[in-house]
């Protein structure tokens, strides 16, 4: 790959087959730009991909990348990451994969703090399976398998992150293609896990948190003046139940990845022709 | 055989019983002796029984017997639990001075010996349990100062007074023995010159990890594999390695994929339980084409069953567990030092073929230490090959006409190039999905067709290209063909020379692949008898030998929760060879 590398290169030549206006193209064109304004190339850069419509998103781009099973993406990049800390690893998912069937990990990642970025494609609906209740969804928000809405509070996954102690919490709108960029390039920069809800409307299936609903509300934190180191500032902003925000909400300045912690600095994929040279040591243990 | 010396120690969980089996074993070993552990243990903390057996002898030893010789007795449950193992001349060292009151069987030497009292004026009511190793070694006429060495080993963090205390107590008790009692049981210990390492299992499985050059393990806690990945850690480090904990098995075999696909060889290990949730990711293993080594130590199931018995139950999991078809390979290794070997093939064998590889062990090999010689871990003998994994410059061989990477060409064995990240040009995807060469999804017919060939090519490769070996036994031309798979192997052995005695000729195959496996069908016509012995009830592997010989076996098979014992095996061998077979 040329030194030269423009956002395009991560663009595989396969045609998104993502419903015309689905906010998933704004959010993996931040993702691409955002990849290539922070000087990595697709061969270094590893993309894992969850299931679901935002999950097609490893096919459309291109780079080395894994598309895996519902909801353990988090856990892939993880370990891609542990293995190879020379790696640009980013996962990115839906709402239903990474705070659903994926809400385990989900936690478990934020506390790790491994240092990669997860975008998730937060659309509040699902919309691979043709419109059913996502764990994000309104109270009242009618569907197939919720006919007089789930009847029960959406998961706020800012609020979940910020109690699992993350390190970096921000929340972009995919259509603000310069405010998303920046917020994914900020993630990727971050030492540790740089964590981005991305409002990703999905035109066919949810009538309710449309493009127009989200540009009208979106405070932007940016122009409000808010302080991403200040923690408290964060938590009244996560917990504001009445309105919607764009922007990085929370950055430890001080985080510690993961890596650092446990002294992880070797690349895992080169091993010696044979058992290692002390192996014999290994043995011994056991007079 | 030599004559071989049964000795164990029993109590409450959290009595120390492990830890003071553990010296006694390994100061055997010190002395040249060959042991052979077990366990009696619950799935608690404190409280309930365990027990940690030993059989020692200047022969090898590959089994457990129903027979006690010596029993430390910390409980009277543990004589209970006992009772029908001891016999006329076994002696019970116990502690009088306690508060319960000894229930000794008639015709056991009963040796009461003030454990607590003795061990206080060692240092510490705590060395009880090592004064109890004093009086067994006075009982056995085995030299004290073996304990020193397994004592130092022990102790030597806690600094030299804690040592020299553990050695006065064991000597006190000694002493204590000798001067009170007169015990004339026959039991002398002899020592040899002989040098020898004793592990376990898991212990086996992590050191040929380690040797066969994993370096990332990602785990989730489960008897009886936790061992495993508190063998790596600490160890893996000093190759640049790392062992994480995961939240769930569903996140550990993830993470283990991951670091594969990243270009580590990787490993995760487990029990049923574990495999169960490990199972939604197999197919993903498979159809990525990534290489992968996951171990299932076996436990008794369903369920939660008896997390801390022993059975093999997961043989029809391994193979044929998660949704679709999925090439894979099964290998169970047969005793604790081919825990180690099947370890180090399984990293070739996931390498070579990109494929998920289970080695399939149980809690019998787990749980039980046993001798050998060192040569039996020879590091010079570990061969690696990493298969095609290929650099930058043979990238350029495998690009399509558009310059796009075929990490899942059809190739002639089915093996693909596989280019690790970081390899210039070769970027690709990999998926769960059906793809193409590319690894990009298709629902064309024909290329589902290709690559569900190409994936099952490799299988077929693999058995032409590599030996699926039995482990043979016995008389070759025995009319009675006794097939067994994984940890039953020491107990048949023995079994086989209680038979012989009895001038019943066996031939014994061993089989340490599941799958691919070797064809025995002209074994299984040439025998009179063909009994398959395996730790389960429904004789899951008994099952694939009709299937591969479309002949019915006779069928041994236990699931008590408690491994083979060399002459209760004697018996059911006798007895099968003695019933018709049935359909």
């Amino acid at each position: 790959m040329s030194s030269q590398v423009r956002f395009t290169d991560f663009k595989s030549d396969k045609q998104p087959t993502w419903c015309p206006g689905c906010g998933d193209f704004g959010t993996m064109n931040g993702m691409m730009k955002a990849l290539a304004e922070t000087g990595n190339d697709p061969d270094n850069t590893f993309i894992v991909a969850g299931i679901g419509c935002s999950g097609k998103i490893g096919t459309y781009m291109h780079s080395y990348a894994l598309h895996g099973v519902h909801g353990r993406a988090l856990p892939v990049g993880t370990g891609v990451k542990m293995a190879r800390p020379d790696l640009e690893v980013m996962v990115a998912g839906g709402d239903g994969d990474g705070y659903s069937i994926g809400a385990g990990h989900f936690v478990h990642a934020v506390r790790r703090n491994v240092d990669m970025s997860y975008i998730v494609m937060d659309n509040r609906i699902y919309g691979l399976t043709k419109g059913q209740a996502s764990p994000t969804s309104r109270e009242d928000f009618e569907t197939s398998t919720t006919p007089e809405g789930p009847k029960q509070p959406p998961v706020n996954p800012l609020a979940l992150a910020l109690a699992a102690g993350a390190s970096f919490i921000a929340q972009s709108f995919s259509s603000d293609a310069l405010r998303h960029q920046e917020i994914v390039q900020a993630a990727i920069e971050h030492d540790g896990f740089g964590f981005v809800n991305v409002y990703s409307p999905c035109v066919t299936f949810n009538d309710v948190d449309t493009y127009d609903y989200f540009r009208d509300s979106l405070v932007d934190l940016k122009e409000a003046g808010h302080d991403p180191n200040d923690h408290e500032a964060a938590k009244d902003v996560i917990l504001d139940a009445d309105k919607e925000y764009q922007g990085v909400i929370y950055r430890d300045e001080n985080s510690v990845p993961y890596g650092a912690q446990h002294g992880l600095e070797s690349d895992m994929s080169e091993i010696p022709d044979g058992a290692p040279e002390d192996a014999t040591d290994l043995v011994r243990e056991f007079y | 055989m030599a004559e071989d010396l049964n000795w164990a120690i029993g109590g409450e969980a959290g009595d120390g019983i492990d830890s003071t089996g553990k010296i006694f074993a390994q100061a055997l070993s010190r002395a040249g002796r060959h042991v052979f552990t077990s366990k009696d243990f619950a799935s608690r903390i404190r409280g309930g029984y365990t027990a940690y057996k030993i059989r020692t002898s200047v022969d090898d030893v590959r089994s457990v017997v129903d027979r006690l010789d010596i029993l430390v007795a910390l409980t009277q449950r543990t004589i209970d639990e006992n009772v029908d193992e001891l016999h006329e001349g076994s002696a019970i060292i116990y502690d009088g001075e306690r508060s319960w009151e000894a229930e000794i069987p008639e015709g056991v030497a009963a040796v009461d010996v003030p454990l607590k009292s003795l061990a206080e004026e060692a240092g510490g009511a705590i060395m009880r349990n090592v004064v109890a190793l004093g009086a067994a070694c006075a009982i056995t006429d085995f030299d004290v100062a073996y304990l020193d060495e397994s004592l130092e080993k022990r102790f030597g963090g806690k600094g030299s007074k804690i040592v020299g205390n553990n050695r006065e107590a064991a000597r006190l008790g000694q002493e204590y023995v000798e001067e009170n009692y007169e015990l004339d049981l026959g039991y002398e210990l002899e020592t040899t010159d002989s040098d020898y390492v004793l592990l376990n299992g898991d212990e086996a499985i992590g050191m040929g990890a380690l040797a066969a050059g994993c370096r990332y393990y990602a785990g989730y806690p489960i008897t009886p594999a936790t061992n495993v990945m508190e063998y790596l850690t600490g160890r893996i480090e000093r190759y640049g390695g790392h062992v994480v904990q995961a939240e769930d098995e569903l996140s550990a075999i993830n993470m283990a994929l991951g670091a594969a696909r990243a270009g580590a060889r990787a490993m995760t290990a487990t029990s049923g339980p574990g495999i169960d949730l490990m199972a939604e990711t197999f197919g993903l293993v498979a159809t990525s084409e990534t290489p992968l080594v996951i171990v299932d130590v076996m436990r008794s199931g369903p369920s939660t069953g008896m997390p801390t018995k022993q059975e093999q139950g997961d043989l029809n999991m391994t193979l044929y567990g998660g949704h679709g078809e999925i090439p894979r390979f099964v290998i169970a290794p047969t005793t604790i030092a081919e825990c180690f070997w099947k370890t180090v093939e399984a990293f070739n064998y996931a390498e070579k073929y990109q494929t998920p590889v289970y080695l399939v062990a149980d809690l019998a090999l787990a749980v039980t230490e046993r001798t050998f010689p060192p040569e039996a871990f020879d590091m010079d003998a570990v061969e690696i090959d990493r298969g095609r994994l290929i650099d930058e410059s043979e990238v350029g061989e495998w690009l399509d006409e558009k310059g796009r990477f075929r990490a899942h060409a059809d190739t002639d064995d089915g093996v693909s190039p596989r280019a690790i990240p970081g390899t210039t040009d070769a970027a690709h995807m990999s998926t769960g999905l059906e793809h193409d060469e590319l690894g990009r999804r298709t629902e064309q017919e024909e290329i589902r067709v290709q690559q569900v060939d190409k994936r099952y090519r490799k299988v077929e490769t693999a058995r032409e290209r590599e030996e699926w070996a039995c482990r043979e036994f016995g008389d070759p031309d025995a009319e009675t063909l006794v097939i067994s798979w994984g940890s039953n192997e020491g107990a048949i052995r023995e079994a086989m020379e209680l038979l012989a005695a009895d001038g019943i000729d066996v031939r014994f195959l061993s089989v340490p692949y599941v799958f691919p496996r070797p064809d025995l069908t002209a074994d299984v016509e040439a025998a009179e008898d063909v009994i398959v012995v395996e730790c389960n009830a429904t004789g899951q592997f008994a099952d694939l030998i009709e299937h591969d010989t479309l002949t019915r076996v006779k069928r041994v098979t236990k699931y008590t929760g408690v491994r083979f014992k060399a002459n209760e095996l004697a018996e059911e061998i006798a007895a099968a060879i003695a019933t018709e077979v049935t359909a």
